[in-house]
């Protein structure tokens, strides 16, 4: 008999919901939510607390988006995805946005038909060994028994590397990073292998981190990035200027503590005024208001703030910025202009 | 009379659709199946839509692409530049496999547990009912996680054995470490190789002459063994004195596979600590070994539960009766209990069966690559097919399944009672 | 008599028993050493018992229950003396979690009132050993409770009066003889309505304190099922039984799809009375295992009934689409069926519908949950003796009516232990949502542990999900044993 309730509740929801590719502006400002999609759970990058409240550095995305958007940073509904669930959840429209630390590969952008708004994470897949098993290279591994994470990259790109150098491996497939980690620390497989972040911040949590070193391979590139779905190119510019704008911030010196200041009135930087709304109206051609960038950088700082507080060397996970530091600092992360 | 309730020919009236219970049948049956044929269709439409929206033509050509994937247990020889059919299909074999080592370790757990849930010793009874209560309602993924856990944390890692922490077992010939347990396996020096069938397609796979030879052997002796039993039958019919045969049907069993073992040059294969890892010896890997206990205990917690009833069907004045008769205790039991206990046990037990091969699906917890963990898991990630991946997934079991439960039907024909 | 030199005159008294037949030395041996093969099972089954118990007590008797992270139940450890033991700390900070996800804490007095409810509806429907009025009482108690609980003054006060008007019917119950009470009825004094009555009512009330919303969403539902039930005994003169069904059926179905939603948004935008709505994306923990089980079932009854008489029929075309439905569910794994939950569901929907994952979800379970229930249906129609049938036929009843009045309330009677076993066997496999990442209590151990407080704990959170699905299982198993007693009507 419950049923018939909950035919009731999907017609409503169906109609409430009825997504239609092109308008995801408008469904997320109908539905006063943003609906993104995050890992279930992975150190620094996104995982509930005690309080349920979702923390780390892609959830921080999410929230500078739901700023932009919608004014209000904790207007966001995350929906944990697994390696396996979190396509599929983009492309029904399930969720808005995918901030799931997501390889940016050929076949995801063409053939699974989304398209990645940019980089916020340069990554690239590496080996977490113990100390004691003296192994200064990831060639010398041959033989050894090698923890993956199932449903990414990293499992073929291990495989192509083992291929490659023509040594032979024994993969130990794993979900999620916690088993990798718990298979790992019990001497189960000689090595872990996933991105260089997370075996970062996976060591960090160890009792005693200084008996384990990442080797210095990188086997793979890793760009990392939020998506959206192929086809509603509004949706897709806001995204991606507003991780743009986060990265900017940083390059101008805008930070969450200045902000208010900066945004009080036009000051002497042009650029940094045309992103905060203060002069010109590049929030209006987004389809948003003029203050829309000030809202998202304010939500959780700017992309530099976001990375020290969530992931930087200041917290236990300790990511140097490396490849992540600004341009100018001789890192990738680079924002195109807000002209 | 009848004739005056029966309409008369020629009047049908479209009324009688519904109200003549000669034709509502059909009406009723039209019915079903036009709704039934609207919803599939508009089931396809949409997905029609839907497909065409994401643009993705549904299309299994990418079961015929390299997999780009390595699995760790195979049973026939695979690499990543394999298709993704030959993984799914490694990914069966190891469905199956798990599924009948479980049923031989579930049924013997179970038979062992029902008979001693009914002794009469009191701790006996109360910590198999523990057993019994523990298993059944604890779900079984929390059980394989934690055989899992327990496989991890608990036994020693390869390298306690280099530095003499940890020694193998059984005079040292096997190696149980963390990553998995290493026994013997059987080499053959003078050995006769393999076949190879069917080339290099997705289905090929490799036959060890030895195996084949060592088959024929002992089936060859298992006929003589028969024959020698009908002779000895019908000398007992004759002369009412049995010859004594046994040594003479274990001879022609053992003789000649003893011998074919000597001239292949039967020896075992230690596994040795090599590198990382231990090398040679048959490995059986942790998320077998975790898989296949905790599915054995779970589904033994149930067999031991049909085992007790079955045998409790036995009323005790079948038992009675037998040895009123003057038949002895082996053969009350052989003849009357067992025929009858088995006939309640056998359905039940199957359908266990059934769920077992099913919960193995669960493999993908532990990473135990089995169909769900290559075709349902890897393959369905990499391609983003998974409409195909899941329909494909959805048949290979159906598949096992509609077998399983032929056999069952089968056999439940065969014993029925057949009353008068 | 007097050659005789002694006669005893009177019995002895009775002796005790030598002291190896009684008392725990008689019972030891009569039920743990009697025979050789029995006193080695024995000793080995303490032996075992001893390792194992030497084994777990000491790590869960560990005095970190105050930690607050695995590093801190590592330094007692480590002053402790370097073993490790149990860090509770984390299902200090975290049962909350694993039992309700993330469902907002100000509502969680839904949910327990929700699971309270449940069992007042239960009682009348599985136990009829409670009278009608202590079932009344219960359900007194339970809201009075809750009002109480809620606070406010108004609650309090509707709490308390409740909680009165509880402890009034249960002293009259109380302090009635059964016979005395029989003679009343029969005098004509007027009986409390049926509890079955709040059973009914009871799928309408939970799914709205649990999702929330306006009331008018529950009631318009509700109003779904008089709308038929009217349609159907207004039309019945005139049309018959199956067009009279048809069209009762095809009236609710208007009703729930096409009118309900304006019924209920006109009213609530007049009468705006309603609870907090909560996405169902923030059930977690068993609070989503127990709704998934509760609702899959509740939903999967009747199509299970539907299921097993169509199996039943004569009609082939009827029986070959339930036959292959049933066996096409039975033969594939539950994984299976949650994968097309998690990624095929919306694609076989019209493009733009958009049900989330616990909807579909619940979806999948029930239709899961369907094809078993209606296997065991099917044997509680097979158990039922063929008179009963032949009965209802010679008394010239047509086949809903038979099925309604005679078939059914047997055969549903003798399905209880199957359904109760049902139940649990789908409240088990509820755990399996943790695979396509849904938060029950075990996809919220990967989430905890990515916390980097308590990441690397295993056995505590395993340990402490494991306890709490046996008490469930335990109890519902235990129960339905004991209704399978009850319901042995033959004669033995």
């Amino acid at each position: 008999m419950k049923k018939t309730v909950f035919l009731g509740a999907l017609t409503v929801a169906g109609l409430a919901a009825g997504v239609s590719a092109a308008a995801t502006l408008e469904d997320v400002k109908a539905r006063g939510k943003l609906n993104c999609g995050v890992v279930t759970g992975l150190v620094g990058f996104g995982a509930p607390d005690a309080n349920g409240e979702w923390q780390g550095f892609d959830v921080g995305f999410c929230r500078a988006v739901a700023a932009a958007v919608l004014g209000d940073p904790k207007a966001v509904e995350f929906v944990p995805t697994t390696g396996k669930t979190r396509f599929t959840a983009l492309a029904s429209g399930e969720i808005d946005m995918l901030a799931r630390n997501t390889t940016w590969t050929l076949t995801r952008d063409v053939d699974l038909k989304f398209e990645f708004v940019g980089v916020n994470y340069y990554d690239g897949q590496g080996f977490l060994v113990t100390k004691d098993m003296g192994v200064s290279s990831a060639k010398d591994l041959d033989g050894a028994t090698i923890c993956i994470q199932t449903g990414t990259t990293t499992e073929l790109n291990l495989a192509d590397f083992f291929r490659a150098n023509n040594i032979s491996y024994e993969p130990v497939p794993i979900e999620t990073n916690a088993e990798g980690q718990q298979q790992y620390l019990a001497g189960a497989c000689d090595a872990y292998t996933t991105d260089a972040s997370g075996l970062a911040a996976t060591r960090a949590s160890f009792e005693d981190p200084s008996a384990h070193v990442v080797l210095p391979e990188i086997i793979s590139k890793e760009p990392l990035g939020p998506l959206v779905r192929h086809g509603d190119n509004e949706w897709e510019d806001i995204v991606r200027w507003t991780l743009n704008a986060l990265i900017s911030a940083e390059e101008l010196g805008i930070t969450s503590a200045n902000i208010g200041e900066l945004s009080a009135a036009p000051g002497s930087n042009p650029e940094v005024n045309r992103i905060l709304g203060t002069e010109g109206n590049l929030g209006e051609m987004l389809g948003l208001d003029a203050d829309w960038a000030k809202r998202a950088i304010m939500a959780g700082g700017n992309y530099g703030e976001l990375f020290a507080k969530n992931i930087g060397e200041s917290t236990p996970i300790a990511l140097a910025r490396g490849l992540n530091a600004q341009w100018k600092d001789g890192g990738l992360i680079y924002s195109p202009p807000f002209r | 009379m009848t004739t005056i309730t029966d309409p008369k020919q020629g009047q049908f009236r479209l009324s009688m659709l519904l109200y003549d219970s000669r034709y509502r049948a059909i009406t009723i049956q039209i019915i079903a199946l036009i709704g039934f044929l609207t919803l599939i269709g508009w089931l396809l439409s949409n997905t029609a839509q839907n497909l065409a929206v994401l643009s993705k033509e549904p299309s299994f050509s990418f079961m015929f692409e390299p997999s780009g994937y390595d699995i760790n247990q195979r049973l026939l020889d695979y690499d990543s530049q394999d298709t993704h059919l030959r993984a799914s299909l490694i990914g069966l074999l190891n469905t199956l496999l798990v599924a009948a080592m479980g049923c031989v370790a579930a049924t013997i757990i179970g038979v062992i547990i029902g008979v001693l849930r009914l002794s009469p010793n009191w701790i006996v009874s109360r910590l198999t009912a523990v057993y019994v209560e523990g298993f059944r309602n604890v779900p079984l993924l929390l059980w394989i996680v934690f055989t899992m856990a327990i496989l991890i944390e608990t036994l020693p890692r390869p390298s306690a054995f280099r530095k003499g922490e940890a020694s193998m077992s059984l005079w040292d010939t096997v190696a149980m470490t963390n990553r998995g347990i290493y026994i013997p396996e059987p080499l053959f020096s003078r050995s006769l190789g393999d076949m190879h069938l069917l080339g290099a397609s997705a289905l090929r796979f490799d036959v060890s002459l030895d195996l084949l030879a060592l088959l024929a052997v002992v089936i060859a002796g298992f006929l003589t063994s028969i024959l020698i039993k009908r002779r000895a039958d019908i000398i007992q019919e004759a002369t009412g004195l049995r010859p004594r045969t046994w040594h003479l049907r274990l001879g022609v069993v053992m003789l000649p596979f003893l011998l074919v073992l000597t001239i292949l040059g039967f020896h075992l294969g230690y596994p040795e600590l090599k590198g990382f890892n231990f090398r040679g010896g048959i490995h059986l890997r942790n998320s077998l070994i975790a898989l296949w206990v905790a599915l054995s205990l779970y589904t033994g917690a149930f067999v031991a539960e049909i085992v007790r009833a079955g045998i409790l069907a036995v009323s005790t004045g079948q038992t009675e009766a037998a040895s009123a008769l003057g038949l002895r205790p082996k053969r009350t039991m052989s003849l009357v209990v067992l025929p009858q206990a088995l006939r309640v046990i056998i359905p039940p037990l199957i359908s266990q069966y059934l769920n077992l091969t099913k919960n193995s699906s669960l493999a993908i917890a532990v990473g135990y690559m089995d169909i769900t963990g290559t075709l349902g898991g890897i393959t369905m990630n990499q391609t983003g097919r998974e409409l195909e991946a899941v329909l494909l997934l959805m048949l290979v079991y159906l598949a096992i399944s509609l077998t399983i439960s032929a056999v069952m039907n089968w056999y439940n024909q065969s014993v029925t009672l057949r009353e008068r | 008599m007097p050659d005789l030199s002694y006669v005893r005159s009177e019995m002895l008294p009775e002796r005790a028993p030598p002291a190896s037949q009684v008392g725990i030395v008689g019972w030891a041996r009569a039920n743990l050493f009697n025979g050789i093969g029995n006193s080695i099972l024995t000793v080995l089954s303490l032996v075992f018992l001893w390792y194992v118990l030497a084994a777990i007590l000491p790590w869960v008797f560990a005095p970190t229950w105050s930690k607050g992270s695995l590093n801190e139940c590592r330094e007692v450890f480590a002053a402790d003396g370097g073993h490790g033991a149990a860090c509770w700390g984390v299902i200090r900070e975290r049962w909350v979690q694993l039992m309700f996800g993330f469902y907002p804490e100000a509502e969680r007095w839904r949910p327990v009132l929700a699971f309270g409810l449940l069992f007042v509806a239960l009682i009348p429907v599985l136990f009829n050993m409670i009278s009608r009025r202590m079932n009344w009482v219960l359900l007194l108690v339970v809201l009075g409770l809750a009002g109480v609980y809620l606070g406010g003054v108004l609650g309090i006060i509707v709490g308390l009066a409740l909680l009165g008007a509880a402890a009034f019917v249960g002293f009259k119950a109380f302090t009635t003889s059964k016979e005395d009470r029989a003679a009343e009825i029969a005098s004509g004094v007027k009986r409390l309505p049926n509890p079955l009555f709040f059973s009914a009512l009871y799928p309408f009330i939970a799914p709205w304190l649990l999702w929330g919303g306006t009331i008018w969403m529950p009631v318009g539902a509700a109003l779904g099922f008089v709308i038929s039930v009217l349609a159907y005994r207004s039309l019945l003169p005139f049309v018959g039984n199956l067009a009279g069904l048809i069209i009762a059926v095809v009236a609710a179905l208007v009703w729930w799809l096409l009118l309900t939603a304006p019924f209920a948004g006109g009213l609530h935008t007049i009468i705006p009375i309603g609870l907090e709505p909560v996405e169902s994306r923030d059930f977690g923990g068993f609070m989503l295992s127990i709704t998934i089980g509760v609702v899959a079932i509740a939903c999967s009854l009747p199509i299970g009934i539907v299921l097993a008489l169509g199996r039943q029929s004569d009609l082939l075309i009827v029986k070959a689409l339930c036959v292959g439905f049933i066996e096409f569910i039975r033969g594939v794994p539950l994984i299976t069926l949650l994968f097309v939950a998690s990624t095929l569901l919306n694609i076989f929907m019209p493009p733009g519908t958009n049900f989330d994952i616990i909807l579909r979800v619940l979806i999948m379970v029930t239709l899961f949950a369907a094809a078993y229930m209606a296997e065991v249906v099917r044997g509680g129609l097979a158990a039922l003796p063929k008179g009963q049938y032949e009965a209802a036929d010679a008394l010239g009843l047509d086949y809903w009516k038979a099925q309604r009045l005679i078939i059914m309330p047997q055969a549903l009677k003798i399905s209880i232990p199957g359904i109760v076993s049902t139940f649990i066997g789908v409240f088990k496999d509820t755990t399996l949502v943790s695979i396509i990442g849904l938060l029950d209590p075990l996809g919220l151990t990967n989430a905890i542990r990515a916390d980097q407080n308590w990441n690397g704990i295993v056995w505590e959170l395993y340990g402490f999900i494991a306890l709490m699905f046996f008490i469930f299982c335990f109890l519902m198993s235990r129960y339905s044993m004991y209704l399978e007693r009850r319901l042995r009507t033959d004669h033995r």
